[in-house]
């Protein structure tokens, strides 16, 4: 287990130097901040002075050294535009981000298994049919227009809930609601093929033949197998939920990681865009991790 | 005397009928089936794949689906109740309680990702046994069943087991709550011989101590002749006839018992040995295989003569499937040679081993799995002329595919037809065919006809020998069956442990074997004559009170 643990540490290490390598030359692509930060009629003198500031005379290849050279001593450098540190930012931001992934998915993952397994139970039933139309139709629904037709029914003519930022209860409602849609029409589907498989096994026969409830069948002998596949789906989606839901937090004005990086991008921001894929990409790493670690857990058989 | 036996009496099976509503149409898969259990009695039903044998101990469980199963007409009396009018709670608290079942293959009906300890403890609380007491109890089972270190094995998981332990612990999961009636599904079918011994053997003693009816669903005439006291034989999914074990082979009334009883190997005359001084066509020496520490061939040396069939012998772990495997170098050997027609097989380079390799072909167990279902059968076995393309002109193709058709016993027309529109037998002989294409001079059968039913397994033999004289074939032929191998083999090669512990002509190994392993090896295979399987089972019960 330690030694699987280290295999893995080093090759994520690996892919994150290559990751910073490419993000950093990347985002200088983008243009000079000074053009941006500085009125058009700047003097020379004083574009020159804002470079120097900012590290942004150096040939790139020496700023790419410096700012490896500070990340080991976890100083990400401060952003341009707040002139506070990057990282202090980012945490802000990713907090929001967090709080807003680990609600959606804890329902996701919670209504999801219950309804897929339950369809599986009866294949071809009703419910198993209403199931299946919802989690199709939620699958494959737009979420920017979800959100958008949400705004305009629920806060503008209802006026239920309000229609962006955040502050009170009220105000998670409509995010989690949209986020939720995609990720649970999704998961039901996978639990309901995996449950299928499951319950058609030759397990299943013998804890029928033990006289094993209904309840404990689907839930303790099938589910238990059936969920592997569905983790590695829940990962996917819970890394593009952590990677900052960018489109729902720009129209909800929710104050996320995702919301952060665009606009830092769009400022030249660099520090601060840096800081932020710094950070979601280790969370990446460790959510990986953990279900890897779920994996053997759930399977003895699976050892490292 | 007529009440006693209404009491004795613990399951009734009347006049039921079962169907199943299939895409291809109804499949009627039993007709007006009949019998019944008494207490402390073994009733074996007996049939080949697809004759409905296990049909009716399922519709008793409650185990089939509905759809597309329908149970059209019939009952199921349970000390007198009909099962099928009760409701399904009623049903569910029968099953496993007063009545048990244990299963063909014990590893894919344990639950992989629990403890064994935990699946035999539900058995107790899902009858609403006290959780508190069912570790003692559960541990008391296990040792009962004569599963090892029982205390610590309680938590271990069903993988961490071998096949006959497996088999033990779905025993003692069965008899958790003392059931009436024990369904054992063709409980020793996926195990080595003296593990099958082992496992009817403690059946029968659970039950003189239980006093349970044991409902037995199997395809093999020795386990009927072990422990039967009834039996019943299906076909087709109708009953074609009952009796004792004893009366129906000895006196059989209906042609397909009789046809199945002549089917049944190992009565035969044995083959004369050939003549050693020939040149052999594969000459193996001192070959050893190690995976890590596990030493899986121990210098194994042996020779196939040009027209011999050697059979290899020996339990599961003996080693008999990786000595295929590496002569055919789909695994490296660690050190040793194998010459084929004096080239050694192990040192050959790719190019070389390219060549060779037409030469040497291989008929695997399951044709279900070795034949690519989207493969028509003209395309598996042109598929050999398309990977060698020198052997065959590509006009010619067609007329040897309908040529190596006509050899196994198939029809020409069959080449456009895909693998599942054939029985087994038939696909064993595809799979015989795609192998013969290269025309090979040594062909690797690895259990070749253990998945085959006994009537199939004959007529896949005769072949495999009809083929020998008209070809001169050479055969390796890997196998765990006794009687079939002295009904088919020139030389037999007994393997345990990674090692050879015997070799020479199949007479002398059948009738007089040298080394205790093969006594004990041919002891533990079970004759079809009743009366032959009582007389070793005393003796077997003789020795065993001499050493205890």
């Amino acid at each position: 287990m330690l030694n699987f643990l280290g295999k893995r540490a080093v090759a994520s290490g690996i892919s994150f130097v290559g990751l910073v390598l490419l993000v950093f030359f990347l985002s200088r692509l983008t243009g000079d901040p000074t053009s941006l930060y500085l009125p058009l009629d700047a003097s020379d003198e004083i574009k020159n002075q804002f470079r120097e500031i900012h590290g942004l005379n150096d040939p790139l290849v020496v700023q790419f050294f410096n700012y490896m050279g500070d990340l080991i001593r976890f100083d990400f450098g401060d952003s341009i535009r707040r002139s506070e540190p990057a990282i202090d930012i980012v945490l802000r931001g990713f907090g929001w981000t967090l709080q807003l992934a680990a609600i959606t998915l804890s329902l996701v993952i919670f209504f999801s298994i219950v309804l897929g397994s339950l369809a599986a139970f009866h294949v071809g039933g009703a419910f198993d049919r209403i199931a299946t139309f919802f989690s199709l139709v939620g699958a494959s629904a737009p979420d920017f227009w979800v959100a958008i037709v949400a705004i305009v029914v629920f806060s503008v003519t209802l006026g239920w809930v309000p229609t962006s930022g955040t502050g009170s209860f009220a105000h998670w409602i409509l995010p989690v609601a949209v986020l939720f849609i995609r990720p649970f029409g999704l998961i039901v589907q996978i639990v309901r093929g995996s449950m299928i498989t499951a319950l058609s096994s030759a397990y299943v026969k013998t804890a029928r033949a033990k006289g094993i409830k209904n309840r404990s069948i689907i839930f303790v002998h099938a589910l238990r197998n059936a969920l592997l596949p569905v983790i590695t789906v829940i990962g996917d989606q819970a890394a593009a939920l952590l990677n900052g839901a960018v489109v729902i937090e720009t129209i909800f004005g929710f104050p996320g990681v995702g919301k952060l990086m665009i606009d830092s991008i769009l400022q030249r921001d660099f520090a601060v865009v840096m800081a932020a894929i710094v950070v979601t990409a280790l969370a990446i790493f460790l959510m990986n991790l953990v279900i890897d670690i779920l994996y053997s857990i759930l399977d003895p058989r699976i050892r490292y | 005397m007529w009440g006693r036996k209404v009491d004795n009496r613990l399951l009734e099976v009347k006049n039921l009928s079962v169907d199943f509503h299939t895409s291809y149409g109804t499949v009627h898969a039993v007709r007006d089936v009949s019998w019944h259990l008494d207490r402390g009695e073994t009733l074996a039903i007996l049939g080949e794949s697809g004759s409905g044998k296990s049909v009716s101990a399922s519709a008793i469980l409650n185990l089939i689906d509905m759809p597309p199963g329908e149970i059209t007409s019939g009952e199921i009396l349970f000390e007198g109740r009909d099962v099928l009018k009760m409701f399904p709670e009623e049903r569910r608290q029968l099953n496993g309680c007063r009545i048990a079942m244990i299963f063909q293959d014990p590893l894919s009906h344990l639950n992989p990702v629990y403890s064994i300890g935990f699946q035999i403890a539900e058995t107790m609380t899902a009858h609403g046994r006290n959780k508190g007491e069912t570790r003692a109890k559960t541990i008391e089972l296990l040792k009962r069943v004569g599963l090892p270190d029982a205390e610590t094995k309680i938590d271990a998981y069903p993988h961490q087991f071998s096949g006959g332990q497996r088999q033990r612990i779905m025993i003692a999961m069965a008899l958790a709550l003392k059931p009436d009636i024990l369904i054992a599904d063709e409980p020793t079918t996926a195990l080595d011989v003296t593990v099958q011994a082992q496992i009817l053997a403690l059946l029968e003693e659970l039950q003189q101590e239980t006093g349970m009816g044991l409902l037995l669903i199997t395809h093999d005439l020795g386990v009927v002749a072990e422990v039967a006291d009834r039996v019943v034989v299906m076909k087709s999914g109708e009953i074609v006839e009952t009796g004792t074990a004893s009366e129906v082979y000895h006196n059989p009334h209906h042609p397909y018992t009789k046809k199945l009883i002549a089917a049944i190997p190992g009565e035969g005359e044995m083959a004369e040995p050939l003549n050693i001084e020939t040149k052999p066509v594969l000459e193996i020496s001192k070959l050893t295989k190690h995976y890590g520490a596990l030493v899986a061939l121990d210098n194994v040396s042996l020779k196939v003569l040009p027209g011999e069939s050697v059979a290899i012998v020996g339990e599961s772990g003996s080693g008999k499937s990786t000595l295929a495997k590496t002569i055919l170098r789909l695994e490296e050997a660690t050190s040793g040679t194998a010459l084929f027609n004096g080239q050694d097989l192990i040192s050959m380079d790719a190019k070389d081993l390219f060549k060779v390799r037409r030469d040497i072909q291989m008929v695997f167990q399951d044709p279900t799995q070795s034949l690519n279902p989207r493969m028509s059968i003209y395309d598996v076995i042109s598929e050999a002329f398309v990977i060698h393309p020198d052997i065959l002109d590509r006009q010619h193709w067609k007329a040897r595919v309908c040529e190596l058709l006509e050899q196994v016993g198939l029809k020409s027309e069959h080449m456009n037809r895909h693998p599942h529109q054939f029985s087994g037998g038939q696909r064993q002989r595809i799979a015989i065919a795609r192998a013969l294409a290269l025309e090979p001079k040594l062909i690797v059968c690895d259990e070749a006809v253990s998945a085959l039913d006994v009537s199939i397994q004959a007529q896949v033999l005769a072949l495999l020998t009809k083929l020998q004289s008209d070809l001169g074939l050479s055969y390796l032929f890997i196998a765990h069956d006794l009687p079939l191998v002295r009904d088919f083999a020139h030389r037999v090669i007994v393997m345990q442990g990674g090692k050879i512990v015997e070799q020479g002509p199949v007479g002398q190994i059948f009738d007089a074997p040298r080394e205790d392993y093969t006594r004990n090896l041919i002891a533990a295979s079970l004759s079809p004559d009743p009366v032959i399987q009582a007389q070793r089972r005393a003796t077997r019960k003789e020795l065993q009170g001499a050493t205890s």
